[in-house]
């Protein structure tokens, strides 16, 4: 079965909600390390971790520099900062916005897709533009497994939209089976 | 799932090709042309090799890399994508609040402080602290080191002269990190510019310095180094960590940018935390 070496997870209007709902959706013992990207305010405060503290399980961090990758735990990209990863850690960079957005799905998406390759698990979830369409078909192209959320469900349809109009896209589920899926997904890679 | 097409052995070793061309590439870069980038951070320098490699209509790194070792042009614009000089004053005003109101108080009772701005880029940050050490009456016992590898930025920081239109952002952060006077007191508008006051300059020496390969040149009571160790690996960052330790007098001030830490280096219990949050650091040992 497929290794799960990362689950990374892109959104932006609508997301806050949408995050909240696909995480309270794993249990304590969820192993695969998260790493999220949801489009933030230049100036926005810390309030978005804090937020996701409150409705996740799982620790949630927001990003230092070189910081490890360790299971059981969910990253939040900071505020102006592109999350990238690398095989065991993150890094964090001021490059100019892709697609308007710092951070940038795609962005973390396509270093994921290269770092862990066909054990990187995308979602596309709720958002108003076409970041992160891109990144998932990266994340195919190295062997990736992709889900995206159902437009129909979404609060804000576009993003998830874009992602089937461009990627060769594995599962298309509505918001609360989307974690529920993942669980599946990391139960089956264990046996 | 589409599985069948996939063979990871293949995916492996193309990824293994990637990361010898990419060490081709800086490796050549460096005996060539002199600039270090071998120990950049990957992941971003992988992205700005490709889109290099896309935009010269190329389709491998090592045409690139062919492309760049013969024809300059080529490795000046490589070296623009490669360089990020982004910055702004009083970027982050709560780090300069934080430093006005924890640091300043140690720095009155010094009667002579000596300031290192390591990767200053334009200058901005620099500009910032001659203001804000103005404001707090200590400027004139200050000594500030501006440095960066890049020539043409520190033109720039030297010229003292900024674009009008990210006056508006400046002021509202020189507002936020607890300004004391007028903004725009400090700056003459002159079509679209703004020229600081050359008084601000006096105390402020700039000079190009490489952090990857020259060494200490002075003992400083603060060092600054923000948004510039993001972009090199653990190694480098290990190294440079070092390096401003070893400039540092004791009980000397390091501080970094919003998301860059010590935690994960060797130097880690060399310091206490003056401002967590801020990334504001005092040597201790
Ligand atoms: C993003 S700017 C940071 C500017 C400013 N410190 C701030 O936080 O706004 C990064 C700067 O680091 C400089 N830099 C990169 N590599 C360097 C090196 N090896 N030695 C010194 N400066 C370097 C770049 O030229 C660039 O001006």
């Amino acid at each position: 079965m497929r290794q799960i070496g990362i689950i990374v997870i892109g959104t932006s209007l609508g997301g806050m909600h949408a995050l909240s709902v696909l995480l309270g959706a794993l249990p304590p013992d969820f192993d695969p390390p998260i790493a999220a990207v949801q489009h933030r305010y230049r100036f926005s405060n810390e309030s978005l971790p804090a937020y996701l503290r409150t409705k996740s399980k799982l620790p949630v961090v927001d990003v230092d520099d070189k910081l490890f990758i360790r299971p059981r735990h969910v990253y939040l990209a900071p505020a102006d900062y592109h999350l990238l990863v690398e095989r065991g850690s993150f890094d964090l960079s001021k490059d100019p916005a892709v697609k308007y957005s710092r951070p940038s799905i795609d962005v973390l998406f396509e270093s994921a897709a290269d770092a862990y390759r066909a054990q990187c698990v995308g979602v596309l979830l709720t958002g108003s533009n076409d970041d992160g369409a891109q990144g998932l078909v990266r994340i195919k192209k190295q062997g990736g497994f992709v889900i995206v959320e159902d437009p129909a469900s979404a609060e804000a349809p576009e993003m998830p939209q874009s992602g089937i109009d461009t990627a060769q896209v594995d599962r298309i589920l509505p918001l609360e089976r989307i974690g529920p899926y993942l669980v599946e997904l990391w139960r089956q890679s264990r046996t | 799932m589409s599985q069948a097409a996939f063979n990871p052995a293949a995916e492996q070793e193309k990824l293994d090709l990637e990361m010898v061309e990419i060490h081709l590439l800086t490796e050549g870069i460096y005996r060539h042309y002199g600039f270090d980038f071998r120990d950049y951070s990957l992941p971003s320098m992988r992205r700005r090799i490709w889109k290099r490699v896309y935009a010269e209509g190329l389709s491998t790194i090592s045409a690139l890399q062919e492309k760049v070792l013969h024809d300059s042009g080529c490795m000046e614009r490589l070296l623009l994508d490669l360089s990020i000089n982004t910055t702004a004053m009083f970027r982050d005003p709560t780090f300069y609040l934080a430093f006005r109101n924890k640091v300043v108080p140690i720095l009155r009772t010094y009667p002579f402080v000596r300031i290192w701005h390591a990767g200053c880029s334009t200058g901005e940050e620099v500009w910032s602290m001659a203001m804000l050490l103005t404001e707090e009456g200590i400027y004139n016992r200050c000594r500030i080191y501006a440095t960066d590898i890049n020539e043409a930025v520190l033109q720039k920081a030297k010229d003292g002269i900024f674009p009008i239109a990210s006056m508006q952002e400046n002021t509202s952060n020189y507002i936020s990190a607890g300004g004391k006077d007028t903004f725009s007191e400090y700056y003459t508008a002159r079509y679209d510019y703004a020229i600081f006051r050359p008084s601000l300059r006096e105390n402020i020496v700039f000079a190009q310095h490489n952090l990857v390969t020259d060494a200490s040149f002075n003992q400083f009571n603060v060092i600054f180094c923000r948004n510039v160790l993001i972009y090199f690996n653990n190694a480098l960052q290990e190294r440079v960590q070092q390096l401003f330790l070893n400039s540092l007098d004791n009980f000397g001030i390091l501080g970094l940018g919003r998301k860059e830490s010590i935690r994960f280096t060797s130097v880690a219990d060399s310091y206490e935390e003056i401002d967590a949050e801020e990334r504001l650091y005092r040597r201790v040992r």
